[in-house]
């Protein structure tokens, strides 16, 4: 239960880019077309999947006070957790490196779709602000690490993929000059994480009586999730309708 | 600028509006949005911004016959790092309770991507007093747009600037609040730090014909 709290939460409440504002350059760069959209975000995805955990190993086992007892009694009180922003960094733009090998020995189509992103995504904020948060959080099993990990890869992915396919539409509403392009991508990610916000009641129910209730809160969550995603659809909806009718009547 | 040949100067002086980090060349605004509800916590940022880019510039600008092409970008994530790491520990030492409000984030200047934009654009190609220069005032162009963000957003959210109660006191009822005025809660949220960055952008190519895209 743990794990599909912490999944939900990663992706709807903590969204990387609506809540905290990670991998946005290459979130705005890269969203003008749905297809490249998707080609990031899956190599996002894939190597957070990765690196979290991994990231989440070098911690326990070298960088935090006392983390490296199992050397021997004398290393006992060493605290490395100072060299921590260095270590995970050579660990995320080694496994980068690492993985477009791999996959290009292994899987050359899934290569030609990642290809071109995969050396993008080491200097994307969301990488290594997700092995951040993990330590800042203090995540304490791997594997609710790699849970988080995937969580907010999936996350990243389901904000790129809604402002690209948004963008593409909006190439053919009547936007002041000034705003477009960049401007109004702006915006439309502001009023895009507000929207966002509303996932926030999600995980707040039943705290009162948390082991008798605890089935009752996850029912309740998942039908949490299913009406605020029908209402996002239909939100999406009846903006596509109103680009349609823009449509005709530039016309 | 008596000190410094046009040339120079105009390294300074272009990101500071016509080719602005943010507004214009699209870079770093990953760590720059989260941290500009208040008004210190933006000017902070962009000091550490600009001393690790000038000091970073310099180093990739020295060592730029030297690294292999292949490898460089690793080369650059480590330089950057060890500077970060000495940034979060001055920062910590003398201003714990700041360090403790970036959190993440002044890691996270590690991954900026004006630092490796700069880097790649301009410190690889050229000798190291003009990256310096390009390092500040790329730097100086990234703290500006953070600090009318932050001024914005801490006048109109909390009412105070820097901590001081510049609009008058909310509970007592003093100054503005007597006639009614209320705080907008909704600007220290975070998406209005997009909204506002939309609307300098707006307010920018009104007055810049030339910046406008056509889509």
């Amino acid at each position: 239960m743990e794990h599909l709290e912490l999944f939900l939460k990663s992706i709807f409440i903590d969204n990387m880019v609506f809540a905290t504002f990670l991998g946005m350059c290459s979130f705005l760069a890269v969203s003008k077309k749905v297809s490249t959209a998707v080609g990031l975000g899956a190599a996002v995805i894939f190597v957070m999947l990765i690196t979290v955990p991994l990231n989440w190993l070098l911690d326990h086992y070298l960088l935090q006070p006392g983390a490296l007892a199992w050397l021997g009694e004398e290393y006992a009180d060493y605290d490395l957790s100072f060299l921590s922003f260095i270590m995970f960094i050579a660990t995320i733009a080694t496994m980068v490196q690492l993985v477009e090998i791999v996959v290009e020995k292994f899987s050359p189509s899934l290569y030609n779709s990642l290809g071109i992103f995969l050396p993008l995504i080491a200097v994307n904020c969301a990488i290594l602000g997700g092995s951040l948060f993990m330590q800042s959080r203090e995540i304490p099993t791997l594997g609710l690490a790699t849970v988080y990990g995937i969580g907010s890869g999936i996350g990243w992915f389901l904000a790129i993929l809604s402002i690209a396919a948004i963008r593409e539409k909006i190439r053919y509403s009547n936007v002041p000059a000034p705003l477009r392009g960049l401007g109004i991508t702006f915006i439309i990610t502001g009023l895009m994480a507000i929207g966002f916000m509303s996932f926030g009641g999600m995980l707040t129910g039943g705290d009162e009586k948390p082991k008798e209730e605890q089935k009752a809160t996850v029912t309740k969550q998942e039908n949490n999730t299913t009406p605020s995603n029908e209402v996002k659809n239909s939100e999406e909806k009846t903006k596509e309708k109103v680009l349609a009718n823009n449509i005709k009547v530039n016309e | 600028m008596g000190l410094l040949s046009k040339k120079d100067s105009k390294l300074i002086l272009d990101p500071l509006a016509d080719n602005n980090p943010i507004t214009i060349q699209v870079l770093g605004i990953c760590s720059a949005l989260a941290i500009t509800a208040e008004l210190k916590a933006s000017i902070v940022m962009g000091l550490s911004v600009m001393a690790v880019l000038a000091i970073g510039n310099v180093v990739i600008s020295l060592m730029r016959n030297i690294i292999p092409s292949k490898i460089r970008i690793i080369v650059q994530l480590v330089v950057v790092a060890a500077l970060v790491i000495i940034v979060d520990l001055v920062l910590k030492a003398y201003s714990y309770q700041l360090s403790k409000t970036l959190s993440v984030f002044v890691g996270l200047i590690i991954t900026n991507c004006i630092i490796m934009g700069r880097f790649e654009a301009f410190a690889l190609a050229n000798g190291p007093w003009r990256s310096f220069l390009d390092g500040i005032g790329n730097a100086a162009g990234y703290a500006l747009i953070l600090v009318i963000v932050g001024f914005f957003r801490e006048l109109l959210g909390s009412g105070t600037l820097l901590g001081f109660k510049v609009l008058g006191d909310p509970i007592e009822k003093k100054g503005l609040y007597a006639l009614g005025y209320e705080n907008n809660g909704f600007m220290l949220l975070s998406p209005m730090a997009l909204i506002v960055v939309g609307i300098i952008i707006w307010v920018q190519r009104s007055r810049n014909k030339a910046l406008i895209e056509d889509h």
